[in-house]
């Protein structure tokens, strides 16, 4: 198994380094800099602090001189520091990292769940009225955009009703701790979590119920059927082993979507998290934090793949990791 | 539905304009209640919480709370927050400031002249935006006693420049934290420490600022009356303006969320909306143009284009009523610098086409005489309409605009250094005084990549000289005259179209009680702020 990650970790290298030498290649490419937003942002600015900035920010290097001084401190694990956060980037990664993972795990978990439930269901019950109004339900949250939907549930949960709040991770200025302080984060969180979860779920839904329909037509389940095993325990115990693997293939890939996705929730309901922080990135021309983010979606998407196969040599005996 | 429109912004208008007069007589018989926490939307998040270093509304409208300038604008004229009193020598190379007493920072530690001797020589004059420009003829401040300063400059300086200038440009920062230190990357860059009603508690990166009473304010035991201010970072505008009918924040200003939503608001009983308390934040949407370019260089081509815009259809559509037409690069709230006796242009699109037609732009077989390409700034709603309003009256006179997409940096580099645009839109403000950061549009001479300076590649002589004495003549009467004669000559050459004025706008919920109150309420201190509720 070590040697299994270890050889993983080796081919990964390269493919990261790629990644980050290109990114930094194209932002550069993108017209202006740091600088040009810092100034955009203050409304304005006279040359000569424009110059000081600059040359504090080591921008008026050539590009190559500033990869390469970028390169070195990677090497030695220094993601730099944010002219635009005014603190290392390593710590402005950190403190966003939870909220967006909290947001992506939850939201892929009802998604995975709920849609492989409702997948199930769905074909057991295929071609009938109860299938209908599922699939056309998963279509129906599939084809809204998730920024309609975030500002609908708002307008709806917290506006009329008011029974949610309307944004934010935690109550402000609130002196919570401990079980008060995960119930109000859990309580921020419902809205964008719906939001986000309400559109996969159709994904793994309609997935689920293909995968089910496909199986359900094998051998080894007719066998199981004629020895006398029930609706239910056929299901669980026999089909939904086999007929999730596609299901786990789509989660390893779309975990790497759903961080861009989460671009717009985190905007829509005020949430600190990755998502709206590579963005700014971008806008703000933040060198820094861009790669760093880069890097650390790079090593996520990875560990997330590892995850996956691991999972899928243990649902599936005859896959082995090599 | 033109009938609708006609009607609508001018009953809106005098309705508000009626809200407006009602409401300080209200507000004059309650009397103020201590304690509560007031909710603010921030739209975007600043990150660096030092006016001294950061010229911008986005700062003061956190950092005004906590760090107070020497003089500070009011209803009834310029007043002294930090300063008590000020003066100027003949010549104007001397100005002097008489210090508040008893004043202490955060900490504890007394406020004295060494404090605004070491801000105005490290910081105004060398890191601040705008300021560094004001005070390039900064020699020296001395300090002959712990509560008088004088600044000596080299050049004489208007008292009434410097005077504007000081509410957005005169913060000092204590001398004790900041001496010694890498001004740029202090901590107390994210943590000020001021003198102001609100002490700094906590900054959460993309989420609130916290700023609680100061107990010790010098204004007196009884200011401020909030416990507790929360700016809270809001990006989405639609989010915003459901937060506020929520109840969860109390006012969103300068322009934060969505117009329609504004006008949505401004019929809801529990919100003031309007443009008061910012009178001290002008702005002009203009049309810029490149003189590079053979066509627009040409002076009938820029005088047709202003005839071919429907200034007060612009007003009533984008700006909901809540704007004036332009009258030349000084704003109506530029006080005596203002002038509206000036060359106008009627919108009149027979008039623009013969003008075109005679300067030989005549139509081709497709109806097009000219094509222009056109970058709009992308700050908000108003630069993205006005920009595609331009493009269609344009096409109305048979220019087809081409209106190119761009981010901040994109469109600073296109405009300002690459000089890669034909026309382009941009939101300038006014800030008080027109030599602080508005001539400088219109002066030759500033190095290329200069953003929002004269990059058109329009030079003219006899401007340059006006522009310059002006920012040297000491006496206000004859400064002002000097500037009603800027302002025409603007109008007649029209370099850039200042084609409208609008303030900034606020929705406040009714609770907030002595909102609004000053011409840069958002960006002042708050001292008398209080909630009802």
């Amino acid at each position: 198994m070590l040697n299994y990650l270890l050889k993983r970790i080796v081919q990964v290298v390269p493919v990261v380094l790629i990644i980050m030498i290109g990114t930094f290649l194209l932002l550069k490419l993108a017209p202006g800099d740091t600088v040009d937003a810092l100034v955009g942002d203050m409304g304005g600015a006279d040359p000569q602090v424009i110059a000081r900035l600059r040359a504090e920010y080591g921008l008026d290097q050539p590009v190559w001189v500033q990869l390469l001084v970028y390169m070195k401190k990677l090497v030695q694990f220094d993601f730099g520091w944010s002219f635009v956060h005014e603190q290392p980037v390593a710590t402005v990664l950190m403190s966003r990292l939870g909220p967006t993972l909290l947001l992506m795990l939850s939201s892929l978990f009802f998604a995975v769940s709920i849609g492989s439930v409702l997948g199930m269901i769905a074909a057991r019950k295929a071609y009938s009225l109860t299938d209908n109004v599922i699939s056309t339900l998963g279509l129906i949250f599939y084809a809204t955009p998730s920024f309609f939907l975030g500002l609908m549930m708002i307008v709806l949960f917290s506006v009329k009703l008011g029974w949610l709040p309307v944004g934010g991770i935690q109550t402000i200025p609130s002196f919570y701790s401990g079980w008060d302080y995960v119930i109000d984060v859990a309580e921020h969180l419902i809205l964008p979590t719906a939001s986000l979860s309400l559109i996969y779920l159709a994904l793994y839904m309609r997935l689920m119920r293909t995968s089910v329909l496909e199986v359900a037509d094998l051998d080894y389940v007719r066998t199981a059927r004629a020895k006398g095993a029930g609706g239910a325990r056929l299901m669980i115990h026999h089909i939904a082993r086999n007929a999730l693997l596609p299901v786990i293939t789509l989660l390893g890939v779309q975990f790497s979507t759903i961080l861009g996705g989460s671009v717009v929730i985190e905007t829509v309901f005020a949430l600190p998290g990755l998502g709206q922080l590579a963005y700014q990135a971008v806008i703000q021309r933040d060198m820094n934090v861009l790669m760093g983010l880069v890097f650390l979606s790079s090593v996520l998407v990875i560990v997330v793949n590892f995850l996956i196969d691991l999972i899928y040599a243990s649902l599936d005996s005859r896959i082995e990791l090599s | 539905m033109p009938e609708l429109t006609r009607w609508l912004a001018p009953s809106l208008l005098g309705g508000l304009l009626a809200a407006g007069a009602l409401f300080p007589a209200l507000a004059a018989d309650e009397t103020p209640k201590r304690g509560g926490t007031l909710f603010y939307h921030m739209v975007s998040e600043q990150r660096v919480l030092n006016p001294a270093t950061r010229a911008s509304n986005g700062v003061y409208e956190i950092t005004g709370k906590i760090v107070e300038p020497l003089i500070d604008r009011t209803y009834d004229g310029y007043v002294g927050v930090l300063a008590t009193e000020w003066s100027s020598s003949e010549d104007g190379k001397t100005i002097t400031f008489k210090l508040r007493q008893g004043v202490k920072w955060h900490d504890g530690k007394p406020f004295t002249c060494d404090d605004v001797s070491f801000t105005a020589m490290e910081f105004w004059k060398k890191l601040l935006n705008y300021s560094s420009t004001l005070q390039q003829y900064l020699e020296a401040v001395d300090c002959p006693d712990p509560h008088t300063a004088v600044f000596r400059y080299s050049r004489p300086m208007p008292l009434s420049l410097l005077v504007a200038a000081m509410p957005d440009l005169g913060h000092p920062l204590p001398k004790h934290l900041y001496e010694g230190t890498d001004y740029l990357k202090n901590p107390h860059n994210t943590a000020p420490v001021g003198t102001g009603p609100f002490k700094f508690v906590q900054y959460e990166r993309g989420q609130y600022v916290i700023a609680e009473r100061n107990e010790d304010y010098w204004r007196g035991k009884e200011y401020p009356y909030l416990d507790r201010i929360v700016w809270r970072f809001i990006p989405d505008r639609s989010a915003a303006a459901a937060a506020l009918e929520a109840g969860e924040i109390h006012e969103s200003g300068f322009i934060g969320i969505s117009m329609a939503d504004i006008e949505r608001l401004s019929k809801d009983p529990r919100f003031d909306v309007g443009t008061k308390g910012y009178e001290n934040n002008v702005a002009h949407s203009t049309i810029e143009f490149n003189h590079r370019n053979k066509a627009l260089a040409d002076i009938r081509v820029r005088r047709a284009i202003y005839h071919g815009l429907d200034i007060d259809r612009a007003i009533k559509t984008i700006m909901r009523g809540f704007a004036k037409p332009g009258r030349g690069p000084i704003p109506s709230a530029g006080g005596i610098n203002y002038t509206d006796d000036v060359k106008v242009y009627e919108y009149d699109p027979e008039k623009a086409k013969a003008l075109l037609d005679e300067a030989g732009y005549k139509p081709g077989p497709d109806g097009i005489r000219l094509r222009l390409r056109h970058r709009p700034a992308p700050w908000g709603e108003y630069t993205q309409l006005w920009a595609e309003f331009f493009a269609q009256s344009m096409r109305e006179i048979g220019i087809d605009v081409t209106l190119l997409t761009n981010d901040a940096p994109t469109f600073l580099n296109g405009v300002y250094r690459d000089h890669d645009f034909d026309t382009a839109n941009g939101w300038h403000q006014f800030r008080a005084d027109p030599a602080v950061s508005t001539m400088v549009w219109l002066r030759s001479g500033a190095p290329v990549g200069t953003p929002w300076s004269n990059q058109f590649g329009y030079k003219n002589e006899k401007l340059d000289k006006m522009i310059d004495d002006a920012a040297s003549e000491l006496d206000p009467e004859k400064r002002a005259k000097m500037y009603h004669e800027i302002q025409r000559l603007v109008m007649e050459e029209v370099p850039i179209i200042f084609a409208i004025e609008h303030p900034f706008i606020s929705v406040t919920s009714k609770k907030v009680k002595n909102h609004h109150n000053t011409p840069r309420w958002n960006s002042s201190s708050a001292y008398d702020t209080w909630l009802a509720e």
